[in-house]
């Protein structure tokens, strides 16, 4: 440990307790990635705060010592945005989990941190409530996670985003002054700017989330293709009749081949994939619209259409779904998960350019997506054993991030750019773009310790790291920006 | 499999997903990382790569309940329970605990997986609770300076009626549709022999033909959950020999059962046993399992009571019995089932764990009473003795001591028409 850190370390035990700080290496190597593996990094110091102040108290002294820090809630994020510095501290909010408030007249929750993302809506389920963002991991993920990555979830087609639910963020700014940030107010929409920003623009302490009330009626039906093709022709001819649903989910046969070894979820043997249609809203309006919906799926090729008839067969459709990621593990010994757009109408054609690639580079792809929102999940399986297998998967993974571009849609849906996607900002953005992006976040971090080295592929402003950029940025030399 | 081959693999299962964070007991107690699932699991791969066993290693290790929520909770399939076991294993091998440490595992491991001596201890621990002795113990707190451990291991004891002794054989009422043994277990035997002589009744109520072996010892399981492998072997053996005459094996102890299930595994590497302990793994069930494939005949009488339901790690977790105890308690006219919040966090029991780390049990006890008092119910029913001993001691902590039985119980009850007065008497 160098000697920064050190005195951090005494700093931090006299401001917390000593067990709220961890330096032994061993320990300190449990928090070396969070959900994505292929990132390691053995963070300096760990700290655990358990309110605000200790957060901006944990913050300043790092801004004092110049050390970087990065903030990190149930680690299960997919694009390394909590991989820590092993120059710098962790900050690990998963002490901070009190729900402080539930305000059912006026529909919100204030929430810690590291309150898990299922937590909120198990406390106020039993008042007709639900907090709308569900990525899959929502049994575990922490909503201070949510808020950083502006995580979205199979119903985020209709309720939207993690964005859509935040109404206001305590947050610890860069230089450790503890803000409030609201949406809705009149000037600049910085809360908006803050939800995510992957934690590179501070560290929220506290948040006012929008509670949702439960649908009156929900209806689940699970549809089966011979292929991708007929599935997505359901999909566009769902959307193109006008009804939005709360949720729609398609799993290719290898996606489905690993559910089903894991939870045993008994979707239709022999399918090539897998459609879950979810409506809710009003009873007579879901009943009409989820007929429709279940003369479209056949009219496109269904072969079984089954209908929930109950919550527990509801639950056990979604499991299929929801596990599918960590499923993928009982049928290769390794995989990358992948997590792009494309135009909804790209779908099979972007389907056929991901089957080729796999047939070319004779790497598995399995393929789960929220196929309302074209919003791509493929999972690349390898063996982590066998050389060059891992390069190999990198290389697809990364081809279909291009196929994404190349049909006029993104890098990432909803896991965030975090260390893993960085490289690939460029090609969908300029680099003017890119530092216009590192001006805001000079705006806040000017110091460049918060998050360093996520979101952007060379740090260009703020002098985050031994710049790349050789001679003196463009914008400076037009007097347009400083560097701090 | 042996272990050196094993584990590397089993490791490899984990994608570090973090599934398993929110239902690990010392996760949701201490929020850290390595006391989770997740995080053992990657101080096993340090350990595997060649970090050493350190105490902090350890540390973590001896942590963990084994209550396998992670196992339940895990979507790709990772056998943590497998894993900690073989962990455990290494630890008694390569990283002798301190001497205290090592005396306190001599007296629990030479105490209770032997009947005989807890009988032993029943007529001086009875003749301590009925001289109000135990209450001036605990005012003075004595105890619990001396040692946490042994200040656990008298508070969790239950006040001690007779023991009545079981015959060797209980014949089927109405026509006969099963002879199935039954394992009586230690703790069970001695501390609640009530629950094992309802289990009977209630079986030949409903046909079974019960077969008591007098000889049987103990089954095991808390020295196979605590890395005891060779101990738990011995006994794994024995208890198979004693069994190996009949149909189904019956087993109202959560904790027995599981290991019981285990003893395939256990003994897969032993050409002599290995055949014949698959036998008696496969022909292992609990009683709430064995009941609801035998299907009910007997005629269920009203029990007008509200019970919560608690579920036995080892019951839900290992065993996979969730329904069956459920089911049978909702058949029961006029009993209303209550569910615990946060069913899959264990209660700090956990075999010998209550006694091992007496600290965050109690910790994790605290929070199960304050979810069974927020039930409002009028008997806490669970199916293993440990739970049953945990939980009645943090609710008498709490000031609020509350009557708990055993699905068996209930079920005689209902079966004989009872009523409910015998739930009435409050365990702490």
């Amino acid at each position: 440990m160098g000697e920064a850190l050190t005195r951090l370390a005494e700093r931090f035990t006299a401001l917390l307790g000593a067990d709220s700080v961890i330096t032994d290496p061993v320990r300190l190597r449990t928090y070396e990635c969070d959900g994505l593996t292929s990132h390691r990094a053995t963070p300096g110091v760990v700290v655990l705060p358990g309110t605000a102040e200790q957060v901006a108290a944990v913050v300043r002294a790092c801004v004092a010592e110049g050390v970087p820090y990065v903030a990190r809630g149930s680690g299960t994020g997919l694009s390394g945005g909590a991989l820590p510095r092993t120059d710098g501290v962790l900050i690990v909010t998963s002490r901070m989990r009190r729900i402080l408030d539930i305000d059912i007249p006026n529909q919100r929750a204030v929430v810690e941190p590291g309150v898990i993302n299922l937590d909120v809506t198990r406390a106020v389920r039993d008042q007709g409530y639900h907090f709308a963002p569900d990525p899959s991991s929502q049994q575990v993920c922490s909503v201070g996670g949510n808020v950083a990555e502006n995580s979205g979830g199979a119903h985020c087609l209709k309720y939207g985003f993690t964005a859509h639910h935040v109404l206001a963020c305590e947050v610890v700014t860069p230089d450790g002054e503890i803000v409030e940030l609201t949406a809705g107010g009149p000037g600049y929409d910085l809360l908006g700017v803050f939800v995510g920003a992957e934690g590179t623009l501070g560290i929220t302490t506290r948040i006012t989330v929008r509670l949702t009330r439960l649908p009156e009626t929900v209806q689940t039906l699970l549809a089966a293709f011979d292929s991708i093709e007929s599935g997505g022709a359901a999909v566009s001819a769902i959307i193109g009749a006008g009804v939005v649903p709360a949720a729609v989910e398609m799993m290719d046969a290898l996606s489905i081949e690993a559910a089903e070894a894991a939870v045993r979820c008994g979707y239709p043997p022999g399918a090539g994939a897998v459609l879950i249609v979810e409506l809710d809203g009003p009873g007579s309006e879901v009943a009409h619209q989820f007929a429709e919906v279940e003369r479209l799926c056949r009219a496109a090729g269904a072969f079984e259409v089954r209908i929930a008839a109950g919550d527990a067969e509801r639950a056990l459709i979604w499991r299929g779904r929801r596990s599918a990621f960590a499923a993928v593990g009982r049928i290769s010994p390794a995989y990358l998960v992948q997590d792009g757009v494309i135009p909804r109408t790209s779908l099979p054609k972007v389907l056929a350019r991901i089957d080729a690639l796999s047939a070319e580079s004779g790497v598995r792809v399995a393929n789960v997506f929220h196929a309302g929102d074209g919003n791509l999940h493929p999972l690349v399986l390898f063996d982590d054993a066998e050389p060059g297998a891992t390069e190999r998967a990198e290389e697809v993974s990364g081809a279909i991030l291009d196929l994404c571009i190349e049909h006029g849609g993104s890098i990432t849906g909803e896991h965030g750019v975090g260390v893993d996607k960085s490289r690939y900002m460029p090609r969908m953005f300029t680099d003017t773009d890119l530092d216009t992006m590192q001006m805001v976040r000079c705006g806040f971090d000017p110091a460049g310790l918060c998050n360093p080295g996520k979101v952007f592929p060379t740090p260009r402003l703020c002098g985050e790291a031994p710049g790349v950029r050789k001679g003196v940025h463009p914008l400076v030399e037009q007097g347009k920006a400083d560097l701090f | 499999m042996s272990a050196p081959e094993e584990l590397p693999k089993l490791l490899g299962d984990c994608v570090h997903c973090g599934f398993c964070l929110p239902t690990c007991p010392t996760y949701v107690l201490w929020g850290e990382e390595m006391d989770s699932p997740r995080g053992r699991i990657h101080l096993m791969q340090q350990h595997q790569r060649g970090e050493p066993l350190s105490p902090a290693m350890v540390q973590h290790f001896d942590a963990c309940l084994g209550c396998m929520a992670c196992v339940t909770a895990c979507p790709s399939g990772v056998q943590y329970d497998r894993l900690i076991e073989l962990t455990r294993a290494e630890v008694e091998r390569e990283h002798p605990h301190s001497a205290a440490d090592r005396a306190l595992r001599r007296a629990v491991f030479g105490l209770f997986p032997y009947p005989r001596r807890l009988r032993a201890l029943r007529g001086p621990l009875r003749l301590y609770q009925r001289s109000g002795l135990d209450k001036v113990v605990r005012r003075t707190g004595v105890l619990e300076r001396l040692s946490p451990s042994l200040a656990a291991m008298e508070r969790l004891a239950p006040p001690l009626g007779r023991a009545p002794r079981l015959p060797e054989r209980v014949s089927a009422r109405g026509g006969r549709r099963a002879t199935v043994g039954m394992l009586t277990g230690c703790v069970q035997r001695e501390f609640f022999p009530g629950v094992n002589a309802a289990t009977a009744r209630v079986l030949a109520m409903e046909g079974c033909d019960v077969v008591i072996p007098r000889n049987q010892g103990c089954c095991g399981a808390l020295s196979l959950h605590s890395g005891r492998e060779d101990e738990a072997r011995r006994f794994a053996r024995r208890t198979i020999e004693t069994f190996e005459n009949v149909d189904v094996i019956v087993v109202n102890a959560a904790g027995c059962g599981s290991s019981m299930k285990e003893y395939a595994r256990l003994l897969a590497d032993d050409p002599a046993w290995a055949a014949r302990a698959e036998a008696l793994s496969a022909r292992t069930r609990d009683l709430a399992e064995y009941l609801v494939e035998l299907g009910p005949r007997a005629p269920r009488r009203p029990l007008p009571v509200t019970v919560a339901y608690h579920d036995a790690c080892h019951l839900a977790h290992a065993q996979g019995v969730r329904s069956q105890p459920r089911a049978l308690l909702a058949g029961i006219p006029e009993l209303t089932v209550r569910e615990i919040a946060d069913p899959d966090v264990c209660c700090g029991s956990a075999g010998t764990y209550n006694l091992l780390q007496p600290g965050p049990a109690a910790e994790l006890g605290d929070r199960k009473a304050a979810n069974v008092r927020a039930t409002g119910a009028d008997v806490l029913v669970a199916a293993n003795p440990g739970c049953v001993m945990q939980i009645a001691d943090a609710l008498g902590r709490q000031g609020a001591p509350m009557a708990v039985a055993h699905t068996a119980e209930i079920l005689d009850a209902s079966l004989r028409g009872l009523g409910p007065d015998g739930f009435r008497t409050p365990l702490s």
